[in-house]
């Protein structure tokens, strides 16, 4: 019986353990090892500082996802040891062999990298969105709130979901709006990188939308700490942020459990193969999802698109064939920008994200790069879409590599 | 997308002035950037980085100020140090590299 090892039953590794377990034959087994029994719809996160979503939308037994015949442990990783092809296991079990494994631990906030942010101000005037405590604790706070100086502040990159400041602060804009209260709302956008869009189209198209909405840009913060009485952040230049209401994109890492493999580069994410997520160093060893250094989105939808090509390649690969598919880095996102609308973007390795529609060229319904309505009731819809369709590893009928057909380039 | 002349070698650049291309890089390019880019003079420190950067590039990117701190040893004050004002993107600039981006 050959043995496939599941490290992370997040997103990528559940989708992996269900597409695998249809393509895979009897003389397979199958085994999926997370710490915990909840999976989480983290891209909920998000609705729920602004009262759209609670925690009943977001959360459901990782048991409802896993296939039958697939074993699911729950227990800590000790560490990886590549050598032996073996994984320890918190507490004194014996180590789980294996012939392949894969790699979906993930990503995860580390606000215990920033000096300052996780000290006595912590869920007081400093808050979260990317746990699920930490989205709870800014509705509260959100609620009672009075107006003033809300900071959002990115640490470093990449980050999960990386449009997600960007849509929290569109969303609070119009929240603020709703309650009545946005003249006192001062909403501010400290970002490392050298805007709020990067890219050249998106900036052309999208650049003026923060203006409209009153949020303002800080380019080139890169925190270095913050001062929690004086409730300020300051870079490693020593310009400062005043805030009354910081909310934080702390850093992002992958698990410590790599970095205790010495698998993982300075964040902790396993290099891999950037077309077919193989190990460069280990050749019966992947990474997928957030927890593999690629220079591609960490969000959801690469991960759908990424599990597509490597199941297919993995049965051939199993049997020491060649892989018949490259990734291509593919990602699609929508972007909620408030007042029932959203934009959405689909973009590669190589192409950024360029206006038109999607999935039907020419039809749509959902326009690229540009607000509508319909693309916020697809991102809406997404969630029935994630817990039934996605995660249990159906076919969902977009083409796993981008296509250029409905899209154009500007001059 | 344009094309310019930088110390007697024809390159081509974006809007914002950074190679499209990492293999028409040369030191004395860098020297070029480096002095339109405030900094007078390329210490052997300058060096270390600009060389870290182009090893470790993939896809033609820059490593982040997180890896270029990690790789190099060079801790992110003395990087802002050696280049004032958003080091990552300087480097990138300067090393011929594409600068830091987010998906949008």
């Amino acid at each position: 019986m050959k043995k496939l090892l599941i490290l992370g039953a997040g997103t990528a590794g559940t989708m992996v353990a269900n597409r695998l377990s249809h393509l895979l034959d009897d003389g397979w087994k199958i085994t999926l090892v997370d710490r915990s029994e909840t999976h989480y719809y983290q891209p909920g996160f998000l609705f729920i500082p602004f009262g759209i979503y609670g925690k009943r939308d977001v959360v459901k037994p990782r048991r409802d996802f896993i296939p039958p015949g697939v074993e699911l442990i729950l227990s800590p990783i000790e560490a990886i040891e590549p050598e032996r092809n073996r994984v320890r296991l918190a507490g004194d079990g014996s180590p789980l062999d294996y012939d392949f494994l894969v790699i979906a631990t993930g990503a995860h906030i580390r606000p215990d990298q920033t000096p300052g942010l996780t000290e006595h101000e912590w869920r007081r005037s400093i808050h979260d969105f990317y746990t699920l405590e930490g989205a709870l604790a800014l509705a509260q706070h959100l609620r009672a709130w009075p107006g003033g100086r809300l900071v959002v502040n990115v640490v470093d990159n990449p980050i999960k979901c990386p449009v997600a400041p960007l849509e929290f602060l569109m969303l609070a804009d119009w929240f603020f709006r709703e309650r009545g209260m946005r003249d006192r709302v001062e909403l501010i956008y400290a970002t490392p990188l050298s805007g709020a869009f990067t890219k050249p189209i998106a900036s052309k198209l999208l650049g003026t939308m923060l203006d409209e909405k009153g949020i303002r840009v800080v380019p080139d913060f890169m925190i270095e700490r913050v001062e929690p009485d004086a409730k300020k952040i300051i870079s490693y230049d020593e310009q400062e942020v005043a805030y009354d209401l910081l909310v934080s994109i702390p850093l992002n890492m992958g698990d410590e459990a790599i970095a205790r493999s010495g698998m993982g580069d300075a964040l902790n994410y396993v290099p891999v193969d950037k077309h077919t997520f193989v190990s460069p160093k280990y050749p019966n060893v992947f990474a997928l999802g957030d927890a593999a250094a690629l220079p591609a989105s960490k969000a959801g939808s690469t991960a759908h698109f990424a599990v597509e090509c490597f199941a297919e390649n993995f049965v051939h690969y199993a049997d020491g064939l060649e892989m018949p598919h490259k990734f291509d880095g593919h990602a699609n996102c929508f972007i909620e920008s408030g007042f029932g609308k959203a934009l959405l973007i689909d973009f590669n390795y190589d192409v950024e994200p360029l206006p038109g529609r999607y999935p039907l060229p020419g039809v749509g319904p959902f326009t690229l790069l540009e607000e509508s309505e319909m693309n916020h009731w697809g991102k809406l819809m997404f969630r029935w879409m994630y817990w039934h369709i996605l995660l249990k590893g159906k076919p969902l009928p977009l083409p796993a590599l981008m296509s250029m057909a409905g899209k154009h380039r500007l001059n | 997308m344009t094309t310019r002349v930088i110390s007697g070698k024809t390159v081509q650049v974006n809007e914002e002035g950074f190679l499209l291309s990492p293999d028409e890089w040369t030191k004395e390019i860098a020297v070029e950037i480096a002095k339109e880019e405030g900094i007078a003079e390329l210490t052997p420190e300058h060096w270390k980085v600009i060389e870290w950067c182009r090893q470790n590039a993939v896809n033609g990117r820059s490593p982040t100020l997180r890896q270029i701190t990690a790789g190099t040893g060079i801790s992110t004050k003395e990087m802002f140090a050696l280049f004032p004002k958003g080091p990552a993107k300087k480097v990138a600039h300067i090393a011929g590299l594409g600068k830091p981006e987010g998906c949008v």
